[in-house]
Protein backbone atom coordinates (compact mmCIF):
# COMPACT_ATOMS: atom_id res chain seq x y z
CA UNK A 1 0.00 0.00 0.00
CA UNK A 2 3.15 2.39 1.01
CA UNK A 3 4.32 1.38 -2.25
CA UNK A 4 1.48 2.42 -4.59
CA UNK A 5 0.84 5.47 -2.50
CA UNK A 6 4.92 6.34 -3.42
CA UNK A 7 3.85 5.73 -6.64
CA UNK A 8 1.32 7.72 -7.14
CA UNK A 9 2.96 10.44 -5.78
CA UNK A 10 5.67 10.13 -7.72
CA UNK A 11 3.12 9.69 -11.21
CA UNK A 12 1.95 13.18 -9.59
CA UNK A 13 5.24 14.64 -9.96
CA UNK A 14 6.05 13.80 -13.32
CA UNK A 15 2.82 14.75 -14.24
CA UNK A 16 3.27 18.49 -13.00
CA UNK A 17 6.44 18.42 -15.08
CA UNK A 18 4.63 17.44 -18.03
CA UNK A 19 1.84 20.16 -17.39
CA UNK A 20 4.53 22.85 -16.82
CA UNK A 21 5.42 22.13 -20.64
CA UNK A 22 1.85 20.98 -21.73
CA UNK A 23 -0.01 24.47 -20.53
CA UNK A 24 2.64 26.87 -22.86
CA UNK A 25 2.23 24.14 -26.01
CA UNK A 26 -1.64 23.82 -25.30
CA UNK A 27 -2.18 27.72 -25.07
CA UNK A 28 0.12 28.17 -27.76
CA UNK A 29 -1.70 25.83 -30.49
CA UNK A 30 -5.52 27.24 -29.06
CA UNK A 31 -4.53 30.91 -29.67
CA UNK A 32 -2.35 30.71 -32.77
CA UNK A 33 -3.09 27.21 -34.11
CA UNK A 34 0.91 26.84 -34.00
CA UNK A 35 2.18 23.55 -33.29
CA UNK A 36 5.51 24.59 -31.51
CA UNK A 37 7.65 21.23 -32.05
CA UNK A 38 10.60 23.30 -30.06
CA UNK A 39 8.79 23.77 -26.96
CA UNK A 40 10.66 20.70 -25.59
CA UNK A 41 13.86 22.41 -26.53
CA UNK A 42 12.41 25.76 -24.11
CA UNK A 43 12.10 22.98 -21.43
CA UNK A 44 16.04 22.49 -22.02
CA UNK A 45 16.94 25.80 -21.65
CA UNK A 46 15.54 26.90 -19.16
CA UNK A 47 17.08 24.18 -17.06
CA UNK A 48 20.54 24.98 -18.70
CA UNK A 49 20.26 28.81 -17.75
CA UNK A 50 18.82 27.72 -14.16
CA UNK A 51 21.91 25.58 -14.13
CA UNK A 52 23.99 28.73 -14.57
CA UNK A 53 22.64 31.01 -12.73
CA UNK A 54 22.82 28.37 -9.45
CA UNK A 55 26.25 28.11 -10.32
CA UNK A 56 26.68 31.70 -10.71
CA UNK A 57 25.02 33.59 -7.85
CA UNK A 58 24.62 30.45 -5.76
CA UNK A 59 21.11 30.80 -5.31
CA UNK A 60 18.31 28.00 -6.60
CA UNK A 61 15.85 31.00 -5.69
CA UNK A 62 17.62 32.76 -8.46
CA UNK A 63 17.72 30.46 -11.45
CA UNK A 64 14.28 29.97 -10.78
CA UNK A 65 13.26 33.32 -11.38
CA UNK A 66 16.27 34.07 -14.21
CA UNK A 67 15.68 30.94 -16.54
CA UNK A 68 12.23 31.70 -18.08
CA UNK A 69 14.19 35.55 -18.85
CA UNK A 70 16.03 33.95 -22.38
CA UNK A 71 13.00 31.96 -23.43
CA UNK A 72 10.39 34.12 -23.02
CA UNK A 73 13.37 36.90 -25.04
CA UNK A 74 13.94 34.19 -27.99
CA UNK A 75 10.17 33.38 -28.18
CA UNK A 76 9.07 36.75 -28.58
CA UNK A 77 12.01 36.88 -31.26
CA UNK A 78 10.94 33.51 -32.81
CA UNK A 79 7.22 34.61 -33.01
CA UNK A 80 8.13 37.82 -35.08
CA UNK A 81 10.44 36.82 -37.29
CA UNK A 82 9.76 33.16 -38.11
CA UNK A 83 6.73 31.96 -37.23
CA UNK A 84 4.53 35.10 -38.13
CA UNK A 85 5.04 34.73 -41.73
CA UNK A 86 3.79 31.09 -41.88
CA UNK A 87 0.68 31.89 -40.38
CA UNK A 88 -1.00 32.16 -43.59
CA UNK A 89 0.20 28.71 -44.72
CA UNK A 90 -1.52 26.37 -42.37
CA UNK A 91 -0.47 23.77 -39.24
CA UNK A 92 2.08 21.91 -41.08
CA UNK A 93 4.52 24.35 -42.08
CA UNK A 94 4.66 25.45 -38.72
CA UNK A 95 5.46 22.20 -37.81
CA UNK A 96 8.60 21.77 -39.67
CA UNK A 97 9.99 25.39 -39.13
CA UNK A 98 9.72 24.64 -35.34
CA UNK A 99 11.35 21.19 -35.94
CA UNK A 100 14.39 22.75 -37.64
CA UNK A 101 14.35 24.58 -34.38
CA UNK A 102 14.85 21.51 -32.08
CA UNK A 103 18.32 21.02 -34.27
CA UNK A 104 19.31 24.59 -33.77
CA UNK A 105 18.38 24.50 -29.91
CA UNK A 106 20.10 21.36 -29.30
CA UNK A 107 23.20 22.39 -30.89
CA UNK A 108 23.41 25.72 -29.66
CA UNK A 109 22.83 24.32 -25.75
CA UNK A 110 25.51 22.00 -26.78
CA UNK A 111 28.07 24.31 -27.85
CA UNK A 112 27.03 26.40 -24.83
CA UNK A 113 27.49 24.04 -21.92
CA UNK A 114 28.61 20.82 -23.24
CA UNK A 115 27.10 17.42 -23.66
CA UNK A 116 27.81 15.87 -20.33
CA UNK A 117 24.86 15.66 -17.87
CA UNK A 118 24.76 17.39 -14.75
CA UNK A 119 22.91 17.86 -11.45
CA UNK A 120 21.35 20.37 -9.84
CA UNK A 121 21.34 20.27 -5.83
CA UNK A 122 17.85 21.81 -4.10
CA UNK A 123 17.96 24.50 -1.96
CA UNK A 124 18.38 23.75 1.93
CA UNK A 125 15.08 24.10 2.97
CA UNK A 126 14.08 22.14 0.25
CA UNK A 127 16.30 19.34 1.09
CA UNK A 128 15.41 16.20 3.38
CA UNK A 129 12.05 14.52 3.60
CA UNK A 130 8.89 14.76 5.43
CA UNK A 131 6.69 11.47 6.82
CA UNK A 132 3.14 11.40 5.76
CA UNK A 133 1.75 9.16 8.23
CA UNK A 134 4.61 6.65 7.64
CA UNK A 135 5.16 7.46 4.33
CA UNK A 136 8.58 8.79 3.53
CA UNK A 137 8.48 11.68 0.55
CA UNK A 138 11.40 13.73 0.04
CA UNK A 139 10.42 17.67 0.30
CA UNK A 140 11.47 18.66 -2.80
CA UNK A 141 8.91 16.28 -4.76
CA UNK A 142 5.91 18.22 -2.74
CA UNK A 143 7.82 21.47 -3.41
CA UNK A 144 6.92 20.27 -7.16
CA UNK A 145 3.74 19.51 -7.09
CA UNK A 146 2.61 22.44 -4.56
CA UNK A 147 4.36 24.69 -7.94
CA UNK A 148 2.58 23.25 -10.75
CA UNK A 149 -0.89 23.39 -8.73
CA UNK A 150 -0.15 26.59 -8.19
CA UNK A 151 0.58 27.29 -11.61
CA UNK A 152 -2.24 25.89 -12.89
CA UNK A 153 -4.39 28.02 -10.46
CA UNK A 154 -2.78 31.25 -11.38
CA UNK A 155 -2.96 30.35 -15.64
CA UNK A 156 -6.67 29.45 -14.73
CA UNK A 157 -7.36 33.02 -12.90
CA UNK A 158 -5.65 34.77 -15.13
CA UNK A 159 -7.42 33.37 -18.14
CA UNK A 160 -10.92 32.76 -17.09
CA UNK A 161 -10.93 35.94 -14.38
CA UNK A 162 -9.01 38.78 -15.72
CA UNK A 163 -9.57 41.01 -18.55
CA UNK A 164 -6.13 39.81 -20.32
CA UNK A 165 -7.48 36.48 -20.15
CA UNK A 166 -10.81 37.02 -21.61
CA UNK A 167 -9.09 39.26 -24.93
CA UNK A 168 -6.84 35.64 -24.66
CA UNK A 169 -10.22 34.04 -24.97
CA UNK A 170 -11.92 36.08 -27.40
CA UNK A 171 -8.84 35.80 -29.83
CA UNK A 172 -8.81 32.16 -29.31
CA UNK A 173 -12.33 31.78 -30.43
CA UNK A 174 -12.59 34.38 -33.08
CA UNK A 175 -9.14 35.95 -33.70
CA UNK A 176 -11.02 38.52 -36.48
CA UNK A 177 -13.79 39.59 -34.65
CA UNK A 178 -11.51 40.23 -32.28
CA UNK A 179 -9.35 42.37 -33.88
CA UNK A 180 -12.62 44.25 -35.06
CA UNK A 181 -13.54 44.49 -31.26
CA UNK A 182 -10.00 46.32 -30.83
CA UNK A 183 -7.57 43.97 -29.69
CA UNK A 184 -4.19 44.02 -30.29
CA UNK A 185 -4.69 40.05 -31.48
CA UNK A 186 -1.15 40.11 -33.21
CA UNK A 187 0.41 41.97 -29.70
CA UNK A 188 -1.36 39.01 -27.40
CA UNK A 189 -0.16 36.41 -29.64
CA UNK A 190 3.18 37.03 -29.57
CA UNK A 191 2.91 37.52 -25.56
CA UNK A 192 0.89 34.08 -24.92
CA UNK A 193 3.92 32.59 -27.55
CA UNK A 194 6.93 33.92 -25.00
CA UNK A 195 4.82 33.51 -21.97
CA UNK A 196 4.02 29.73 -22.93
CA UNK A 197 7.49 29.22 -23.83
CA UNK A 198 8.80 31.01 -20.65
CA UNK A 199 6.60 28.48 -18.66
CA UNK A 200 8.16 25.86 -20.37
CA UNK A 201 11.54 27.19 -19.10
CA UNK A 202 10.43 27.83 -15.50
CA UNK A 203 9.13 24.18 -15.73
CA UNK A 204 12.77 22.55 -16.94
CA UNK A 205 14.72 24.88 -14.24
CA UNK A 206 12.37 23.67 -11.18
CA UNK A 207 12.09 19.89 -12.60
CA UNK A 208 16.33 19.81 -13.21
CA UNK A 209 17.21 18.85 -9.65
CA UNK A 210 14.54 15.29 -10.17
CA UNK A 211 15.53 14.68 -13.90
CA UNK A 212 18.94 16.28 -13.94
CA UNK A 213 20.06 18.87 -17.07
CA UNK A 214 21.56 17.43 -20.08
CA UNK A 215 20.78 17.76 -23.94
CA UNK A 216 18.44 15.09 -24.85
CA UNK A 217 15.68 16.31 -22.39
CA UNK A 218 14.31 18.40 -24.92
CA UNK A 219 12.88 15.51 -26.89
CA UNK A 220 12.47 13.43 -23.87
CA UNK A 221 9.55 16.55 -22.78
CA UNK A 222 8.31 16.90 -25.92
CA UNK A 223 6.85 13.52 -26.98
CA UNK A 224 4.95 12.71 -23.85
CA UNK A 225 3.81 16.37 -24.02
CA UNK A 226 2.53 16.36 -27.37
CA UNK A 227 0.64 13.21 -25.99
CA UNK A 228 -0.70 15.33 -22.82
CA UNK A 229 -2.19 17.86 -25.19
CA UNK A 230 -3.66 15.21 -27.75
CA UNK A 231 -5.55 13.19 -25.03
CA UNK A 232 -6.11 16.53 -23.24
CA UNK A 233 -7.71 18.09 -26.17
CA UNK A 234 -5.43 21.12 -27.79
CA UNK A 235 -6.25 24.48 -26.27
CA UNK A 236 -7.76 23.31 -23.34
CA UNK A 237 -5.53 24.32 -20.28
CA UNK A 238 -7.85 22.27 -17.97
CA UNK A 239 -7.49 19.21 -20.58
CA UNK A 240 -3.56 19.89 -20.02
CA UNK A 241 -3.85 19.61 -16.88
CA UNK A 242 -5.77 16.21 -16.61
CA UNK A 243 -4.14 14.91 -19.64
CA UNK A 244 -0.67 15.68 -17.88
CA UNK A 245 -1.52 13.89 -14.61
CA UNK A 246 -3.09 11.24 -16.17
CA UNK A 247 -0.09 10.74 -18.16
CA UNK A 248 2.05 10.92 -15.69
CA UNK A 249 0.63 8.57 -13.52
CA UNK A 250 -0.12 5.96 -16.20
CA UNK A 251 3.60 6.61 -17.29
CA UNK A 252 5.15 5.72 -13.35
CA UNK A 253 2.46 3.03 -12.31
CA UNK A 254 3.21 1.41 -15.71
CA UNK A 255 6.93 1.32 -14.92
CA UNK A 256 6.03 -0.22 -11.94
CA UNK A 257 3.59 -2.75 -12.32
CA UNK A 258 3.85 -3.68 -15.96
CA UNK A 259 7.29 -3.44 -16.68
CA UNK A 260 8.36 -3.99 -20.21
CA UNK A 261 5.05 -2.79 -21.32
CA UNK A 262 5.18 0.95 -19.74
CA UNK A 263 6.30 2.80 -22.98
CA UNK A 264 3.37 0.91 -25.03
CA UNK A 265 1.03 1.82 -22.67
CA UNK A 266 1.09 5.55 -23.27
CA UNK A 267 1.36 4.99 -26.59
CA UNK A 268 -1.88 3.07 -27.05
CA UNK A 269 -3.62 5.31 -24.81
CA UNK A 270 -3.25 8.22 -27.53
CA UNK A 271 -4.02 6.07 -30.51
CA UNK A 272 -6.95 4.99 -29.25
CA UNK A 273 -7.98 8.47 -27.79
CA UNK A 274 -7.39 9.87 -30.99
CA UNK A 275 -9.47 7.46 -33.07
CA UNK A 276 -12.34 7.52 -30.67
CA UNK A 277 -12.54 11.16 -29.69
CA UNK A 278 -10.29 13.20 -31.78
CA UNK A 279 -11.16 16.41 -29.94
CA UNK A 280 -9.55 15.50 -26.65
CA UNK A 281 -11.05 13.57 -24.06
CA UNK A 282 -11.43 16.88 -21.95
CA UNK A 283 -12.51 19.15 -24.27
CA UNK A 284 -12.70 23.03 -23.79
CA UNK A 285 -16.02 23.98 -23.28
CA UNK A 286 -17.08 26.15 -26.42
CA UNK A 287 -20.00 28.46 -26.95
CA UNK B 1 18.45 18.69 -74.31
CA UNK B 2 15.98 18.31 -70.86
CA UNK B 3 15.05 15.27 -72.69
CA UNK B 4 18.87 13.63 -71.86
CA UNK B 5 19.35 14.85 -68.91
CA UNK B 6 17.49 12.09 -66.66
CA UNK B 7 20.18 9.74 -68.64
CA UNK B 8 23.07 12.16 -68.55
CA UNK B 9 22.35 12.19 -64.42
CA UNK B 10 22.23 8.43 -64.35
CA UNK B 11 25.19 7.80 -66.42
CA UNK B 12 26.84 10.17 -64.56
CA UNK B 13 26.19 8.46 -60.97
CA UNK B 14 26.72 4.87 -62.81
CA UNK B 15 30.09 6.03 -63.35
CA UNK B 16 30.72 7.33 -60.03
CA UNK B 17 32.40 3.91 -58.33
CA UNK B 18 35.13 4.64 -60.83
CA UNK B 19 36.74 8.25 -59.33
CA UNK B 20 35.69 7.76 -56.22
CA UNK B 21 37.52 5.84 -53.48
CA UNK B 22 35.87 3.25 -51.17
CA UNK B 23 34.54 5.62 -48.57
CA UNK B 24 32.89 7.86 -51.30
CA UNK B 25 31.33 4.83 -52.46
CA UNK B 26 29.96 4.08 -49.00
CA UNK B 27 28.76 7.17 -48.47
CA UNK B 28 26.81 7.61 -51.78
CA UNK B 29 25.43 4.29 -51.56
CA UNK B 30 23.57 5.47 -48.37
CA UNK B 31 22.58 8.18 -50.30
CA UNK B 32 21.02 6.50 -52.87
CA UNK B 33 19.11 3.76 -50.48
CA UNK B 34 18.39 6.93 -48.54
CA UNK B 35 16.99 8.77 -51.50
CA UNK B 36 14.38 5.63 -52.20
CA UNK B 37 13.44 6.27 -48.46
CA UNK B 38 12.71 9.71 -49.03
CA UNK B 39 10.97 9.27 -52.84
CA UNK B 40 8.82 7.10 -50.91
CA UNK B 41 7.68 9.56 -48.18
CA UNK B 42 7.46 12.10 -50.85
CA UNK B 43 4.27 9.92 -52.54
CA UNK B 44 2.58 11.08 -48.84
CA UNK B 45 3.60 14.52 -48.31
CA UNK B 46 4.05 15.69 -51.30
CA UNK B 47 1.37 14.00 -53.44
CA UNK B 48 -1.24 12.89 -51.04
CA UNK B 49 -1.16 15.91 -48.52
CA UNK B 50 -0.27 13.44 -45.00
CA UNK B 51 2.81 14.28 -43.29
CA UNK B 52 3.69 11.14 -41.53
CA UNK B 53 5.92 11.42 -38.40
CA UNK B 54 6.83 7.74 -38.28
CA UNK B 55 8.13 6.49 -41.74
CA UNK B 56 11.45 4.99 -40.06
CA UNK B 57 8.72 2.91 -38.59
CA UNK B 58 8.56 1.18 -42.57
CA UNK B 59 12.23 1.23 -43.12
CA UNK B 60 13.74 0.29 -39.58
CA UNK B 61 11.28 -2.77 -40.07
CA UNK B 62 12.67 -4.32 -42.54
CA UNK B 63 15.85 -3.68 -41.89
CA UNK B 64 15.27 -5.48 -38.92
CA UNK B 65 13.87 -8.66 -40.99
CA UNK B 66 16.89 -8.73 -43.08
CA UNK B 67 19.45 -8.71 -40.73
CA UNK B 68 17.47 -10.88 -37.89
CA UNK B 69 16.01 -13.55 -40.55
CA UNK B 70 20.03 -13.78 -41.40
CA UNK B 71 22.13 -14.12 -38.04
CA UNK B 72 18.89 -16.16 -36.46
CA UNK B 73 17.84 -18.58 -39.08
CA UNK B 74 20.37 -17.63 -41.64
CA UNK B 75 17.63 -16.97 -44.29
CA UNK B 76 19.75 -15.41 -47.58
CA UNK B 77 19.37 -12.15 -47.54
CA UNK B 78 17.37 -11.72 -51.33
CA UNK B 79 15.08 -13.96 -48.95
CA UNK B 80 15.11 -11.72 -46.19
CA UNK B 81 14.92 -8.50 -48.86
CA UNK B 82 11.46 -9.93 -49.79
CA UNK B 83 10.23 -10.74 -46.60
CA UNK B 84 11.40 -7.11 -45.21
CA UNK B 85 9.06 -5.47 -48.00
CA UNK B 86 6.20 -7.95 -47.57
CA UNK B 87 6.75 -7.34 -43.54
CA UNK B 88 6.71 -3.29 -44.13
CA UNK B 89 3.84 -3.80 -46.69
CA UNK B 90 1.73 -5.54 -44.57
CA UNK B 91 2.40 -3.69 -41.44
CA UNK B 92 1.53 -0.05 -43.84
CA UNK B 93 -2.08 -1.30 -44.34
CA UNK B 94 -2.27 -2.11 -40.76
CA UNK B 95 -1.23 1.65 -39.60
CA UNK B 96 -2.61 2.89 -42.36
CA UNK B 97 -6.16 1.79 -41.93
CA UNK B 98 -6.10 2.96 -38.16
CA UNK B 99 -4.20 6.41 -38.94
CA UNK B 100 -6.09 7.31 -41.97
CA UNK B 101 -9.30 7.55 -39.96
CA UNK B 102 -7.68 11.51 -38.40
CA UNK B 103 -5.94 14.08 -40.68
CA UNK B 104 -3.28 16.93 -39.60
CA UNK B 105 -1.37 17.32 -36.75
CA UNK B 106 -3.61 14.24 -35.34
CA UNK B 107 -2.22 11.71 -38.02
CA UNK B 108 1.26 13.18 -37.08
CA UNK B 109 0.95 12.07 -34.14
CA UNK B 110 -0.78 8.76 -34.33
CA UNK B 111 1.85 7.99 -36.82
CA UNK B 112 4.48 8.97 -34.94
CA UNK B 113 3.20 7.06 -31.78
CA UNK B 114 3.10 3.29 -34.20
CA UNK B 115 6.74 4.30 -34.90
CA UNK B 116 7.40 4.51 -30.90
CA UNK B 117 5.76 1.11 -30.61
CA UNK B 118 7.88 -0.23 -33.34
CA UNK B 119 10.99 1.44 -31.70
CA UNK B 120 9.79 0.16 -28.01
CA UNK B 121 9.52 -3.28 -29.43
CA UNK B 122 12.70 -3.76 -30.81
CA UNK B 123 14.38 -2.16 -27.47
CA UNK B 124 12.74 -4.73 -25.13
CA UNK B 125 12.66 -7.52 -27.28
CA UNK B 126 16.84 -8.28 -26.33
CA UNK B 127 16.58 -11.86 -27.33
CA UNK B 128 15.96 -10.87 -31.10
CA UNK B 129 16.78 -7.76 -31.67
CA UNK B 130 19.85 -7.13 -29.01
CA UNK B 131 18.28 -4.09 -28.36
CA UNK B 132 20.39 -0.59 -28.15
CA UNK B 133 23.30 -2.64 -29.17
CA UNK B 134 21.91 -3.90 -31.97
CA UNK B 135 22.71 -7.13 -33.97
CA UNK B 136 25.49 -7.38 -36.47
CA UNK B 137 27.16 -10.24 -38.07
CA UNK B 138 25.01 -10.07 -41.45
CA UNK B 139 26.07 -12.99 -44.14
CA UNK B 140 25.59 -11.13 -47.31
CA UNK B 141 24.28 -12.72 -50.42
CA UNK B 142 25.77 -13.00 -54.02
CA UNK B 143 25.29 -10.63 -57.02
CA UNK B 144 25.19 -12.16 -60.14
CA UNK B 145 28.40 -13.84 -58.63
CA UNK B 146 30.11 -11.22 -56.88
CA UNK B 147 29.77 -10.88 -53.04
CA UNK B 148 27.71 -7.60 -51.50
CA UNK B 149 30.48 -7.62 -49.27
CA UNK B 150 32.12 -6.09 -52.19
CA UNK B 151 31.28 -2.45 -52.31
CA UNK B 152 30.79 -1.74 -55.74
CA UNK B 153 28.53 -4.49 -55.88
CA UNK B 154 26.51 -2.83 -53.41
CA UNK B 155 26.61 0.23 -54.81
CA UNK B 156 25.26 -1.01 -57.96
CA UNK B 157 22.52 -2.89 -56.50
CA UNK B 158 21.49 0.29 -55.01
CA UNK B 159 21.81 2.39 -57.73
CA UNK B 160 19.31 -0.37 -59.48
CA UNK B 161 16.74 -0.22 -57.11
CA UNK B 162 16.98 3.50 -56.95
CA UNK B 163 16.72 3.63 -60.97
CA UNK B 164 13.53 1.17 -60.92
CA UNK B 165 11.73 3.12 -58.10
CA UNK B 166 12.47 6.36 -59.57
CA UNK B 167 11.22 4.93 -62.78
CA UNK B 168 7.93 3.34 -61.36
CA UNK B 169 7.29 6.40 -58.64
CA UNK B 170 7.42 8.79 -61.25
CA UNK B 171 5.25 6.60 -63.67
CA UNK B 172 2.64 6.11 -60.75
CA UNK B 173 2.35 9.96 -60.10
CA UNK B 174 1.60 10.56 -63.73
CA UNK B 175 -1.26 8.02 -64.01
CA UNK B 176 -4.67 8.89 -62.98
CA UNK B 177 -3.57 7.25 -59.73
CA UNK B 178 -1.15 9.96 -59.65
CA UNK B 179 -3.73 12.72 -60.05
CA UNK B 180 -6.21 11.11 -58.02
CA UNK B 181 -3.56 11.63 -54.74
CA UNK B 182 -2.98 15.47 -56.24
CA UNK B 183 -6.97 15.63 -56.18
CA UNK B 184 -6.82 14.49 -52.27
CA UNK B 185 -4.00 16.42 -51.21
CA UNK B 186 -5.36 19.80 -52.86
CA UNK B 187 -9.48 19.35 -52.27
CA UNK B 188 -10.48 16.02 -50.07
CA UNK B 189 -13.73 17.35 -50.07
CA UNK B 190 -14.25 17.67 -53.96
CA UNK B 191 -13.20 14.54 -54.65
CA UNK B 192 -15.37 13.06 -52.23
CA UNK B 193 -17.75 14.69 -53.97
CA UNK B 194 -17.09 13.68 -57.40
CA UNK B 195 -17.39 9.97 -56.09
CA UNK B 196 -13.94 9.14 -55.67
CA UNK B 197 -13.37 7.04 -52.45
CA UNK B 198 -10.86 8.82 -50.55
CA UNK B 199 -9.69 6.75 -47.72
CA UNK B 200 -9.30 3.74 -50.10
CA UNK B 201 -6.81 6.02 -52.11
CA UNK B 202 -5.42 7.30 -48.88
CA UNK B 203 -4.38 3.80 -47.70
CA UNK B 204 -3.30 2.85 -50.96
CA UNK B 205 -0.73 5.46 -51.10
CA UNK B 206 0.34 4.86 -47.63
CA UNK B 207 0.57 0.89 -48.35
CA UNK B 208 2.59 1.67 -51.35
CA UNK B 209 4.75 4.56 -49.58
CA UNK B 210 5.37 1.75 -47.08
CA UNK B 211 6.41 -0.78 -49.49
CA UNK B 212 9.48 1.59 -51.21
CA UNK B 213 10.33 2.30 -47.31
CA UNK B 214 10.36 -1.07 -46.90
CA UNK B 215 12.51 -1.64 -50.18
CA UNK B 216 15.02 1.03 -48.79
CA UNK B 217 15.01 -0.36 -45.39
CA UNK B 218 15.84 -3.62 -46.64
CA UNK B 219 18.54 -2.27 -49.00
CA UNK B 220 19.98 -0.66 -45.58
CA UNK B 221 20.36 -3.75 -43.67
CA UNK B 222 22.20 -5.40 -46.41
CA UNK B 223 24.36 -2.38 -46.85
CA UNK B 224 24.52 -2.02 -43.25
CA UNK B 225 25.15 -6.14 -42.03
CA UNK B 226 24.10 -4.56 -38.35
CA UNK B 227 20.96 -2.93 -36.91
CA UNK B 228 20.10 -0.69 -33.56
CA UNK B 229 17.06 0.70 -32.28
CA UNK B 230 18.93 3.90 -34.19
CA UNK B 231 17.35 2.93 -37.29
CA UNK B 232 13.79 2.67 -35.90
CA UNK B 233 14.63 6.32 -33.44
CA UNK B 234 11.75 9.54 -33.93
CA UNK B 235 14.60 11.31 -35.19
CA UNK B 236 15.22 9.09 -38.76
CA UNK B 237 10.99 10.03 -39.11
CA UNK B 238 12.42 13.41 -38.71
CA UNK B 239 15.48 13.25 -40.92
CA UNK B 240 13.41 12.11 -43.75
CA UNK B 241 10.91 14.62 -43.46
CA UNK B 242 13.60 17.22 -43.70
CA UNK B 243 14.85 15.16 -46.81
CA UNK B 244 11.87 15.51 -48.89
CA UNK B 245 10.80 19.29 -48.16
CA UNK B 246 14.71 20.21 -48.54
CA UNK B 247 14.99 18.69 -52.03
CA UNK B 248 11.09 19.69 -53.05
CA UNK B 249 7.83 18.23 -51.82
CA UNK B 250 5.82 16.53 -54.62
CA UNK B 251 8.97 16.18 -57.41
CA UNK B 252 10.26 12.69 -56.54
CA UNK B 253 13.20 13.52 -58.32
CA UNK B 254 13.95 16.54 -55.28
CA UNK B 255 13.56 14.23 -52.43
CA UNK B 256 16.37 11.96 -53.75
CA UNK B 257 18.52 14.74 -54.42
CA UNK B 258 17.08 16.21 -50.39
CA UNK B 259 18.72 12.89 -49.28
CA UNK B 260 21.89 13.59 -50.87
CA UNK B 261 21.80 17.15 -49.60
CA UNK B 262 21.04 16.24 -46.25
CA UNK B 263 23.32 12.79 -46.01
CA UNK B 264 26.34 14.98 -47.45
CA UNK B 265 26.32 17.49 -45.82
CA UNK B 266 25.92 16.03 -42.59
CA UNK B 267 29.38 13.87 -43.41
CA UNK B 268 31.27 17.39 -44.99
CA UNK B 269 30.31 19.48 -42.13
CA UNK B 270 30.58 16.90 -39.32
CA UNK B 271 34.50 16.52 -40.34
CA UNK B 272 35.27 20.01 -39.78
CA UNK B 273 32.92 20.59 -36.86
CA UNK B 274 30.45 19.15 -34.04
CA UNK B 275 27.94 21.40 -34.84
CA UNK B 276 26.75 20.14 -38.32
CA UNK B 277 22.99 19.97 -36.61
CA UNK B 278 22.85 23.27 -36.06
CA UNK B 279 23.50 24.45 -39.73
CA UNK B 280 21.33 21.81 -40.79
CA UNK B 281 18.50 23.20 -38.89
CA UNK B 282 19.56 26.46 -40.17
CA UNK B 283 19.50 25.62 -43.75
CA UNK B 284 16.13 23.97 -43.19
CA UNK B 285 14.61 26.72 -41.55
CA UNK B 286 15.22 29.02 -43.84
CA UNK B 287 14.34 26.40 -47.09
CA UNK B 288 11.03 26.42 -45.11
CA UNK B 289 10.59 29.93 -44.59
CA UNK B 290 12.16 31.41 -48.15
CA UNK B 291 11.83 28.24 -50.57
CA UNK B 292 9.01 26.30 -49.42
CA UNK B 293 9.04 24.14 -52.90
CA UNK B 294 12.35 23.05 -52.24
CA UNK B 295 16.00 22.61 -54.15
CA UNK B 296 14.38 20.69 -56.97
CA UNK B 297 10.77 22.50 -56.82
CA UNK B 298 12.97 25.83 -57.60
CA UNK B 299 15.19 24.60 -60.11
CA UNK B 300 11.56 23.17 -62.24
CA UNK B 301 10.10 26.69 -61.37
CA UNK B 302 13.15 28.66 -63.21
CA UNK B 303 13.57 26.04 -66.00
CA UNK B 304 10.15 26.61 -66.52
CA UNK B 305 8.90 23.08 -66.42
CA UNK B 306 5.80 21.14 -64.67
CA UNK B 307 6.32 18.61 -62.36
Amino acid sequence: MHFLITQVLNGLVSGMILFLTAAGLSLIFGLMNVVNVAHGSFFMLGAFVGLSVQQFTGSFWAALLLAPLPALLLGAVMERVFIRPLYRRGHLDQVLLTFGFTFVFVDAVRWLWGSGISSVSVPPVLDGIVRLGGIVVPKYRLFLIFVGLLLALVLWLVIERTRLGAMVRASVDDAPTAEGMGINVPLLQSSVFAAGVGIAALGGAVAAPIIGVYTGMDIEILIPAFIVVVIGGMGSLSGAFFGSVFVGLADTLGRSYLPGLSLFLVYVVMIVVLLTRPAGLFVARRS
Amino acid sequence: MTRFAPLAAAALLALAPAVLGNYGIGLLTECLIFAIFAMSLDLLIGYTGLLSFGHAAFFGLSAYAVVTLNVHLGVNGWLGLGAGIVLSTMFAVLVGAVSIRVSGIAFLMVTLAFAQLVFSAALKWRDVTGGTDGLGGLVRPRLFGSSLDNRVTMFYLAFACLVASVWALRRLVAAPLGSVFIGIKENAARMHALGYKVQRFRLLSFTIAGAFAGLAGGLYGLFNGYISTDALNWSVSGDVVIMVILGGAGTIVGPAIGAAIFLVMKDVVSSWTDHWMFLIGAVFIACVMVLPQGVWGAVLQVTGRRR
